[in-house]
């Protein structure tokens, strides 16, 4: 660095930076270990749970795809192919972790315990989908995508204060990092030392701008070094990466108080939502490449042949995941309409005058 | 009782909160050692310690994320940001997430947070730095706004709104932090946060104002009462909500109503002010509803902001042509 300083050689300077971010991965495209050390950190069944997870995730991607549809509900944001970044993440937290999900996240959420029911009221737009328990860990979903890393630092100094043994996970994704809260976010985090994990979910596009063209950084992880903050880029299409590091992450940031951030290499082989056409900004061409790094391929391999898995057990899942969703749908019908005396309810804990006003003429209205 | 600045009684206000509520948290921008740059803090880390009162980095937006995610936990974060004018970089928080968490959550859940932060002018700040946006804050369903005039009010107002498990905005007036003084009790007490007081009574026009035009307004109304003219004085103290029972009762008596506010015309509360008065009060009014306000332009440059703030002559003439009309 010195030496590089010497010559004031801008070019020079900016050369080495991603060299301290090479991409983290335990199994390789063809189901192949290239960190044994790692892999054998992991136990048969929690292996085959990941599997069972990711396989589940795939499932239910593919079929709220349908209900969108058929009409059951009112937009969806698609997250096949990110499998690996979300559940393999998720699968790195214990009993009482707390999550702040982004609006992409929502089976990875009922994962998390939201149950599915909400989920689809959500995507519908019935308020009911937020109506979550009292203890339940999780932010309803984020919108303003880095705006809930800000919060997720807050919720983490809270169980720093309170003592309480859990990090806060946080997902976000690449255009986030382009935001000022992002930095805000884990700057702060760094400064107050709070077990916090960002999972910047890099799926190559903000909608339709490739990350490139967003930012000058090479990769997204080097945006911690900022802060101060443990960065890693991770391969987001191998699950036993994600999860290996997302573990990791957690013992390290319990530990020590000191947030991580994990930037997953992924692709969304979906549109970005139901009204997106992908075809407008990306090739058949590059989606065939990224299909080649299918987590679900890579995993299967790799269990299959250690007599792990069959195949015929997806099938089931795929089932499985077809009946539940069945029935969150029948649940979710069974909620009451919502009425805007309700949401007047909900502005305030104790009722200001106008509000008062307004339940009255909204009440004679709705009742008569 | 102690005779107490404003700035006094916000300093008592908030040792009486971290006294009585284990979950307060007071940080924001030189709030720990320096005490904050008007000194409300002063002498708080010392007392409560690090944990209770300290210093964050510089990020409007990252501090009420914070505070957000603090009060989805169960803590009354009390914030400072350093000038209400600095609220710009935290728009997304306050407008986007902070006002909405209740509804979102199907009021499930509460945020019992308190931004406190000075706001006005008056007090020759630096470009950028005075500004009066109760307007903007005041038109965020899902907040409250809290505007106080005086030390009594201050510190009771503050405990009402740290306890409230609404989010408040707490606007502080710059010019009111040392040039008023008052009694001030030294125990625990509330002033609730949908009142308004009638803080002089009077009989041919209704003043309705709030923050330091309550004091301008207060001194044309002595002038006006020596030229004949009782003039009734409300001090709003929350803009919102605005208490209007409080300001039907003064107009159905006076017949008469002026809204005065420091703010310019196309901001502040007095549009609305005006517009809910002849609404509920129309066939009690004996003329137009009238305003006096900053004219449209941003906060002006220093040298010229005392004759820009709206004063006691501009008032007495408003009142005058209402009385004529």
């Amino acid at each position: 660095m010195a030496e590089k300083l010497s010559k004031l050689n801008f070019d020079k300077l900016v050369e080495g930076y991603k060299d301290n971010f090479k991409m983290y991965q335990v199994l390789d495209e063809k189901g192949k270990v290239v960190d044994e050390k790692t892999m054998k950190e992991f136990s048969d069944d929690e292996l085959v749970a990941l599997m069972e997870d990711i396989v589940w995730g795939r499932a239910l991607d593919e079929r709220t795809i349908i209900l969108n549809r058929q009409g059951a509900l009112a937009n969806y944001a698609t997250a096949g192919g990110q499998e690996a970044s979300q559940f393999g993440t998720l699968k790195g937290l214990e009993e009482g972790d707390f999550l702040v999900p982004g609006y992409r996240d929502i089976g990875v959420s009922i994962k998390h315990g939201l149950p599915m029911h909400q989920a689809f009221m959500w995507y519908r737009g019935h308020v009911g989908g937020n109506k979550y328990d009292k203890d339940f860990p999780m932010m309803v979903p984020q919108v303003v995508v880095a705006g809930g890393i800000t919060h997720a630092m807050g919720v983490a100094f809270a169980k720093k204060r309170k003592n309480e043994k859990n990090v806060v996970l946080a997902f976000t994704g690449d255009s986030a990092t382009s935001e000022g809260d992002f930095y805000e976010g884990i700057n702060f985090a760094g400064a107050f030392g709070v077990p916090l994990i960002v999972v910047v979910q890099n799926n190559g596009y903000g909608i339709s701008v490739p990350v490139h063209e967003q930012t000058a950084a090479e990769t997204l992880a080097q945006k911690g070094v900022a802060a101060g903050i443990a960065s890693i880029q991770v391969d987001g299409m191998d699950p036993v990466a994600t999860y290996a590091a997302a573990r990791k992450a957690r013992e390290y940031a319990l530990k020590e108080n000191k947030p991580v951030l994990i930037e997953t290499l992924t692709y969304r082989f979906g549109p970005h939502t139901m009204s997106d056409d992908p075809k407008k900004y990306r090739t058949d061409e590059e989606l065939n490449e990224w299909k080649k790094k299918d987590p679900i391929v890579r995993l299967r391999t790799y269990l299959v042949e250690k007599g792990l898995w069959e195949e015929s057990r997806e099938e089931e899942i795929k089932k499985e995941v077809t009946k539940e969703a069945r029935q969150a749908i029948e649940k979710m019908n069974q909620e009451p309409e919502m009425k805007i005396v309700d949401l007047l309810e909900n502005m305030y804990e104790v009722k200001p005058q106008n509000i008062k006003e307004q339940i009255e003429k909204y009440k004679a209205k709705e009742q008569g | 009782m102690a005779n107490l600045t404003f700035a006094g009684a916000i300093t008592d206000a908030l040792k009486n909160a971290l006294n009585k509520f284990d979950n307060t948290m007071i940080f924001g921008q030189d709030v720990g050692p320096n005490g904050g740059v008007f000194r409300i803090t002063d002498g708080l880390q010392d007392e409560f310690g690090k944990s209770r009162v300290f210093d964050t980095p510089l990020a409007e937006s990252g501090i009420l994320g914070m505070t957000l995610g603090l009060g989805h936990e169960g803590f009354r974060a009390l914030p400072e940001l350093q000038f209400s004018a600095f609220s710009t970089e935290a728009i997304s928080p306050i407008m986007g997430q902070i006002s909405r968490y209740r509804y979102r959550y199907g009021g499930t859940r509460n945020l019992p947070i308190t931004i406190r932060t000075p706001f006005g002018g008056g007090v020759g700040t630096p470009e950028l730095h005075s500004d009066s946006m109760e307007g903007l804050f005041g038109g965020i369903p899902g907040l409250r706004v809290v505007v106080p005039t005086n030390p009594y009010d201050a510190k009771g107002l503050l405990l009402s709104a740290i306890e409230s498990n609404d989010p408040v905005i707490f606007l502080e007036h710059l010019k009111l932090y040392r040039s008023v003084k008052g009694e001030v009790p030294e125990e625990y007490y509330t002033v609730p946060l949908d009142k308004a007081a009638v803080v002089r009574e009077g009989t041919d026009v209704t003043i309705v104002t709030s923050g330091f035009m309550v004091h301008e307004s207060m001194k044309a109304a002595d002038k006006l009462e020596k030229e004949g003219i009782s003039a009734e004085v409300i001090d709003l103290r929350t803009i919102a909500p605005i208490d209007m029972e409080t300001i039907r009762k003064s107009v159905g008596k006076t017949h008469r109503a002026v809204v005065v506010q420091e703010s310019q015309r196309v901001a502040g509360v007095g549009g609305n002010l005006m517009s809910e008065i002849g609404e509920r009060c129309f066939m009690e009014l004996d003329a137009p509803v009238s305003r006096v306000t900053a004219p449209d332009t941003v906060y002006p440059f220093v040298q010229i902001e005392n004759e820009w703030i709206p004063g006691p002559e501009a008032i007495v003439e408003k009142v005058n042509e209402t009385i004529k009309f």
